[in-house]
């Protein structure tokens, strides 16, 4: 099927699927071909770039997709000058190239000259790219006419996914896995401590090609999906989601591909149900959504349980403040049940009637009126309060 | 050459000069990768205040559009600060974020809103000087470069008034903040220019462009001095020989203007990162092997000194016992003769007094690792020189 049947065929089945339901949604991805190849694609290229997002954004190379998609623009280009012809395995070969060599260019500069990594990135980003355009533009002044569609990499069009596009997607996942398998335990060890696996005796700088090409790769894959501008948000996105919930490794990745796939196939559905939605930006989106949703909710990290525990915690210390506080007037007295008049408490700061009321449920404290008394246990609890280290929750 | 041509090479310098000065200040504070995001982020903006004004060169626009790139920094030092990821990730979230929504607003308003995502990314520069600004029925020039020029004297004006507070807050954060010097203040004023400079640019030369524009001059020029006075002059220089030699490159390819002012642009920059004198490339790699045989050398002596045995200081138990290459020891062995620190008797090789009142410094240099020793010895030996 080429290309331009394809797209008419999508855009048949847009007028049909707008006022569609989920169930029909569900049956027509597994009957249509069209929506069956772009929805696969985009979960294949959506789990694959989550998986070694996730070393991108461990390594702190967030930004090196973003830089490497722009530079593969040229590759592409030329690749297209060279070769004459539109085949997209082709012209990933080329965008593969230029993305290496303007992955070992930004680690030239940053390595060998005074200057930071972050103004390499966009050097190489914005100079590649300049430079891809200008060949883009100089091949569109080419009295050629197959040249039409190139700039589809620009931004990306998952219509123009073909069966045979979705099986190198997934043969190239296929050995990307095969490949974090067997080097795992390197892979690991030169994220967490790249000193200590020199001095193991590994070779990190093959280990670091090696991570460097697989990130390069996928980025590649995905420009005919995603396109060159929005490709980095697809690296980074599902991997930031899944550090949320995670401190291992193993389960980053795998939440990152779990999380990538399923913002290629909401993606994919949401842009498929409305009019005049192109995909890639609404995988973006919807990958945006998990972020914000881990960044919010996820138990340890997350901002709200975070605001949750940080109350939690002053109120805790408020009360240990007010018990602190009576123990302190207990002290003065024989009888450390005499009661007091609560008005004592007013011109404490850690004093509310919420608390005090606390204390009563936990009996440490006895309230009759408008007198508080401390009972045995509150006084105990009180006097060791800041001597002992108690790790219990009061 | 007429006019259009004379007036397209007006903007694209005018243009190359707005972005050299924040860009400079950008690549100083280790900020370049923020003008890739506000370039992109502005999009959004961008297409709601064409919504509102429809016009691309409405001031209005610019300002909205100018805000957008603001609220990207802010998301982004907001996502920074929670700790949840890094700052590097925070920028990679927000801008193609941003940057979809701006094309999902252009696809869903397609009927309405006559703009193009590749005319936003990559402008084109060869029309510019058919957008005329009318005062009164009178023709006062193209449009942009009004746009360009004015945003480009305020520029001026600000790093005229401000250029200590800036210099001081680059390079040294805290003293300006304890000379009271608000660090926010200088921050967002830069961000709002940079914001602004690149509204006003895009137009004319795409978004893509002005980041070469802000950060290829500034590296290049980064590459050739380390005051910031020059590095300001180099990079205006760099930007504007670029975008007047890239307008004749696009002019004989038949090409895009932006594209080919980015080659050159590239080009520019990889001279110099080849054959700057100090820190270019080239530079660097003598520079090391230089060292790799000054360290060889140090080795050598530190040998000699340690052995008075014969069979030890014979010329060929250099290859053996160290274990370098001939060549290598040959060279080492030629060095220190040249620099009267070896002679040679029957391939006996001894310390000279001077060889040997060396070592002894350095030495002492080495076990102390006292930097007050490293002072004389920089007179008298090139090892711990630069």
């Amino acid at each position: 099927m080429t290309n331009k049947t394809n797209n008419d065929c999508k855009s048949k089945n847009l007028a049909t699927t707008k006022t569609m339901d989920i169930t029909k949604y569900i049956e027509l991805v597994f009957t249509d071909y069209t929506l069956r190849t772009i929805t696969l694609g985009t979960a294949i290229l959506g789990a694959v770039t989550g998986m070694l997002g996730s070393f991108a954004v461990l390594r702190k190379q967030s930004l090196l997709g973003d830089a490497i998609s722009h530079a593969a623009l040229p590759g592409i280009a030329i690749a297209f000058l060279i070769t004459g012809a539109k085949d997209s395995n082709t012209l990933l070969i080329g965008a593969l190239i230029s993305g290496l060599i303007g992955t070992f260019w930004i680690r030239g500069i940053v390595t060998k000259t005074h200057l930071k990594s972050d103004t390499a990135l966009g050097l190489i980003l914005s100079l590649f790219f300049g430079f891809g355009m200008l060949l883009l533009t100089f091949i569109q002044k080419q009295p050629n006419a197959n040249q039409a569609g190139l700039d589809k990499y620009l931004f990306g069009q998952a219509a123009t996914l073909v069966e045979s596009d979705v099986w190198l997607m997934a043969i190239i996942t296929g050995i990307c896995l095969i490949v974090m398998l067997t080097f795992w335990k390197e892979f690991k060890i030169l994220l967490f401590d790249a000193d200590y696996t020199k001095t193991l005796g590994f070779n990190t700088k093959f280990i670091d090609i090696l991570i460097t090409t697989f990130i390069v790769l996928a980025i590649v894959l995905g420009l005919q999906t995603v396109g060159v501008v929005l490709m980095s948000a697809m690296l980074l996105a599902p991997a930031a989601a899944a550090r949320q919930w995670t401190n291992s490794l193993s389960v980053m990745v795998v939440l990152a591909a779990l999380f990538g796939a399923f913002s290629g196939v909401f993606g994919t559905a949401i842009s498929a149900s409305q009019d005049n939605l192109s995909t890639g930006p609404v995988i973006v989106l919807v990958a945006g959504v998990f972020v914000v949703f881990s960044f919010i909710f996820s138990p340890n990290r997350g901002l709200l349980f975070k605001q949750i525990r940080f109350i939690k915690n002053r109120r805790d210390l408020e009360l240990h403040k007010t018990l602190a506080f009576m123990h302190h007037i207990a002290e003065t007295h024989e009888d450390i049940s005499h009661p007091h008049a609560v008005k004592l408490l007013n011109n404490f700061q850690g004093y509310t009637r919420s608390t005090l009321q606390k204390l009563v449920d936990k009996n440490y404290v006895q309230l009759h009126g408008n007198m508080w008394s401390l009972t045995k246990t509150g006084f105990e609890v009180a006097s060791n309060l800041y001597t002992k280290q108690s790790t219990e929750d009061e | 050459m007429s006019n259009a041509q004379l007036e397209i090479q007006l903007i694209a310098s005018l243009v190359a000069v707005a972005c050299a000065i924040p860009g400079t200040f950008l690549v100083l504070r280790k900020m370049a990768m923020i003008s890739d995001a506000i370039s992109h982020s502005i999009l959004p903006g961008i297409v709601i205040g064409f919504f509102i004004t429809q016009d691309l060169n409405s001031p209005i626009l610019i300002l909205l559009a100018a805000l957008t790139g603001i609220i990207t920094v802010v998301l982004v030092e907001y996502i920074q600060k929670t700790g949840l990821v890094k700052e590097d990730t925070a920028i990679g979230l927000v801008f193609p974020a941003l940057f979809s929504i701006g094309v999902i607003l252009i696809a869903k308003n397609a009927n309405d809103v006559h703009l193009d995502v590749d005319a936003v990314l990559l402008g084109e520069l060869a029309f510019a000087p058919f957008d005329r600004l009318l005062i009164g029925g009178t023709d006062v020039g193209p449009k942009s470069l009004w746009v360009i020029g004015t945003i480009l004297l305020v520029t001026i004006a600000l790093l005229i008034l401000f250029f200590k507070e800036l210099k001081l807050s680059t390079f040294d954060k805290g003293l300006a903040a304890s000379l009271g010097f608000s660090p926010a203040i200088i921050h967002y004023g830069l961000m709002s220019v940079s914001s602004i400079t690149t509204v006003g640019a895009f137009d004319a030369v795409g978004a893509i462009l002005v980041v070469a524009l802000m950060i290829a001059p500034a590296a290049a020029a980064y590459l050739l001095t380390t005051d910031l006075k020059k590095m300001l002059a180099l990079a205006i220089t760099f930007g504007v020989f670029s975008a007047i030699l890239g307008y004749w490159v696009a002019h004989w390819l038949d090409a895009s203007i932006a594209g080919s002012i980015t080659t050159v642009l590239g080009f520019v920059f990889l001279l110099v990162y080849l054959f700057a004198p100090s820190k270019g490339i080239i530079a660097v790699m003598y520079r090391e092997k230089q060292q790799r045989t000054e360290v060889s050398l140090l080795t050598f002596l530190l040998h000699l000194k340690n052995h008075d045995e014969i069979e030890e200081r014979h010329v060929n138990h250099l290859n053996e016992h160290i274990n370098w290459q001939k060549v290598r020891s040959k060279t080492v062995l030629e060095l220190a003769l040249k620099n009267n620190m070896i002679h040679i008797e029957n391939n006996i090789v001894s310390l000279t007094k001077k060889g040997n009142n060396f070592t002894s410094k350095a030495i002492n240099y080495i076990i102390t690792n006292e930097d007050t020793q490293i002072e004389d010895m920089k007179d008298d030996f090139f090892l711990f020189r630069g």
